[in-house]
């Protein structure tokens, strides 16, 4: 009884919004949407977001309007912040994180003439895409620049949650890191956090303490870049956004992550009434992983090398989990030539053989 | 000597105690109206619409007034608590471990059962949930009556180890099996009816922990205002010594304290993580436990005052947000509101404690 007022109520309000946005269509322009976890400001990961919220604006001009709302925790205050936002008029929101996934789900039922896209999760419906990025091509950089840098054969990994994205990531970096220097050692701090400066630094301080010359990040912000600038003759790398700001040392490369493409693309979309939910995953080949510049601390060759493995990895020629490949624990997962599905890259939850440690569960 | 000074009351001016959370709020409009200005808002426009809007605005009221009720719920629920331990200086600082902890062990003693669909789950979470935050509050009580810890140290510890232990069942113990291998609990809301604290009106934001709210209000002001433990508790922070003469035990004060406070925070997580956030995640902690204690101030530790406080408070988070949304305004600048609140309460505060006086001291004959 009450759970068919609440399906009612729902429609009705939904009806009601229905026609809100119809209204709305003739010549006004396209109100986009976007959802961030961190501030603007961040430096990182939300910091790109923006670059391709600001980017949407520039194609399009009068055309579209933009909306944002920045720092919105996961779980309860999502949603209402996304139905806000949906109230407001807009026709296509982006939820940039994966604690968003539920909100968003939730939110998309009720709106069923909103288009919504959420980033790196995995439940889609009509009105309700999905869309990730191959993070784990550009890791194949980062490992093999990694393991050719180092000297204490003792990488730092400063990791965030516990996730497949994050797991997928660090196996990829181990094996290219392993591949040119079969003594290289993985040494990971789980930070329990995608952008806490303070915790970052700690981390990053406490990985260099363990011998730890070069550290890959996969949390957003510059503090893991400041820790190793102030050891010195530590090499980071720039996550999410390029952190060129601390070229050409500490940070000797970057993974960026470029929405931009995207987000007109998809927007575009809406205003040629052709948007259609999909789950797509884009790596370098489409653009939506991008290297940042290395720098020249890193030797002529390796650079070289590096490029050259980036240029296969976008055509398609090379993929970064080509067998063989053992899990952890010494059983077989990759034959001989055998590359890995998405399926089973999506729900990655073991390492790969050689790393020491346990995922935290 | 100076001309202005401050010379204490011998007590809190009544009048003052109840009109400076008024002052405070019109003082906060003025100076926030201010930053608002100077960062290039209109302030009549923001001011309107983080606290008319979302009550009023015809486009959002209908969805942010039920929202109210929702952000409030669980403040109230945890500062009613808080505010008697306050009340008798008992400081626990950990609600938000207590909220947590009872949040995964009431999510975790309905997800025994699922699929199960008897109507007896979510009474037993309730319960549950209960016991989870009662028994964490235990551990700084039984410390401090034992060993004479400070339990403002040992109750903020136990918030980090509660968030560890959150981050840990959401990605081991109760991590949905058809989750891909993400963190995450199965979705109670969603997925679990029988677990599920649903609106009890639909589209009114009257969940569960909202009754529960409004009756700990009743209690906690019946306790203070007739029974002896309030009376106990009053006298045990006004006077101490008084109170030991009196008869008043200080170890079963501190374990009624923290453990009431600890058993109405863990409800308030069990009502949040079975309604609004739906499942147990690594982030389903967002604070109610600390702003609790601005609110239990707020409303100057009375349990009506907390129930206006909490109001008070859940408007200006979620004006906040429409703030961000409808004018661009950066999420810092709605917490550096939120900020000036506080601040000035604290001011006007030193008003209702200190007479203001003009002029060079009177020497008493």
């Amino acid at each position: 009884m009450k759970l068919a007022t609440r399906l009612l109520t729902g429609t009705a309000l939904a009806v009601g919004l229905a026609g809100m946005a119809q209204a709305e269509s003739h010549g006004e322009p396209v109100k986009a949407g976007f959802i961030y976890v961190g501030p603007v400001g961040d430096g990182g990961w939300t910091y790109e977001h923006n670059e391709g919220r600001l980017a949407v604006e520039e194609e399009f001009g009068d055309m579209v309007e933009t909306v944002y709302q920045e720092n919105v925790p996961e779980g309860a205050d999502a949603e209402r912040a996304i139905t806000q936002m949906a109230l407001s008029g807009a026709d296509i929101i982006f939820t940039t994180s994966f604690g968003y996934m539920e909100p968003t789900v939730a939110v998309a039922e009720k709106f069923p003439d909103v288009v919504f896209e959420h980033a790196t999760g995995y439940k889609t419906a009509d009105n309700l895409a999905v869309y990730s990025a191959r993070f784990y091509e550009g890791r194949a950089i980062q490992g093999h620049i990694a393991g050719n840098l180092t000297e204490s054969n003792i990488i730092g990994y400063i990791a965030s949650f516990p996730i497949p994205e994050v797991i997928r990531g660090i196996n990829s970096a181990y094996l290219h890191a392993k591949k040119v220097n079969p003594d290289v050692e993985f040494k990971i701090i789980w930070a329990y956090t995608w952008f806490d400066p303070a915790k970052e630094a700690d981390a990053a301080k406490a990985l260099i303490e363990q011998g730890a010359d070069v550290i890959l990040q996969h949390t957003d912000s510059t503090a893991p870049q400041a820790a190793a600038q102030e050891a010195g003759n530590v090499y980071t790398f720039g996550q999410a956004s390029d952190m060129a700001e601390y070229a050409p040392m500490p940070r000797v490369s970057s993974i960026i992550d470029n929405w931009a493409p995207y987000y007109i693309d998809r927007v575009k979309a809406v205003m040629d009434g052709t948007w259609e939910s999909h789950s797509v995953w884009q790596g370098i080949g489409d653009g939506m992983v991008g290297i940042g510049e290395i720098t020249d601390a890193v030797p002529a060759d390796v650079k070289e090398e590096a490029l050259a493995l980036k240029d296969s990895i976008g055509a398609g020629e090379y993929h970064p989990f080509t067998g063989p490949i053992n899990k952890q624990d010494g059983s077989v997962w990759l034959e001989e030539g055998e590359t890995a599905d998405d399926g089973t890259l999506l729900s990655m939850d073991f390492y790969v053989e050689g790393i020491e440690g346990e995922i935290p569960n | 000597m100076s001309l202005i000074r401050l010379e204490k009351r011998p007590a809190p001016s009544r009048l003052l105690s109840g009109l400076t959370p008024i002052l405070a709020v019109i003082a906060t409009m003025f100076a926030g109206g201010i930053m608002f200005a100077a960062l290039g808002f209109s302030p009549f426009e923001a001011i309107r619409i983080i606290f008319w809007d979302p009550l009023f605005d015809p486009q959002f009221g209908p969805y942010s007034r039920p929202q109210l009720l929702v952000k409030a719920g669980p403040l109230i629920l945890i500062a009613t608590g808080l505010a008697l331990g306050f009340r008798a200086g008992i400081w626990n600082i950990g609600a938000e471990g207590q909220y947590i902890m009872g949040a995964i062990v009431g999510a975790g003693a309905g997800l025994a059962f699922y699929p199960s669909e008897s109507f007896l789950i979510f009474p037993f979470m309730v319960l549950a949930g209960a016991f989870g935050g009662w028994a964490w509050a235990m551990i700084p009580a039984i410390l401090k009556t034992r060993f004479g810890t400070n339990e403002i140290l040992v109750s903020l510890m136990l918030v980090y180890v509660a968030e560890n232990i959150l981050a840990s069942v959401s990605s081991g113990l109760l991590r949905n099996p058809d989750g891909m291998g993400f963190p995450g609990s199965r979705n109670l809301r969603r997925d679990f009816p029988a677990a599920s604290n649903t609106e009890i009106f639909a589209d009114t934001g009257m969940h569960w922990g909202v009754v529960a709210a409004f009756i700990a209000v009743i209690l906690a002001y019946v306790l203070m205002s007739r029974h002896k433990m309030g009376f106990s508790i009053r006298l045990a922070g006004e006077a101490p010594r008084a109170a030991r003469f009196a008869g008043v035990s200080p170890a079963r004060l501190i374990i009624f304290c923290l453990g009431t406070a600890g058993a109405l925070a863990g409800l308030a997580g069990l009502f949040e993580v079975s309604g609004p956030a739906g499942q147990i995640s690594i982030d389903f902690n967002t604070g109610y436990g600390f702003t609790a204690i601005i609110v239990a101030f707020l409303g100057r530790l009375h349990p009506v005052g907390i129930l206006l406080a909490g109001l008070l408070m859940a408007l200006t988070y979620i004006g906040g947000e429409l703030a961000q949304l409808m004018l661009g305004m950066p999420a810092a600048a709605i917490q550096l509101f939120q900020g000036m609140l506080l601040f000035f309460l604290l001011a006007m505060d030193v008003f209702a404690n200190y007479r203001v006086r003009i002029g060079t001291p009177e020497i008493a004959k």
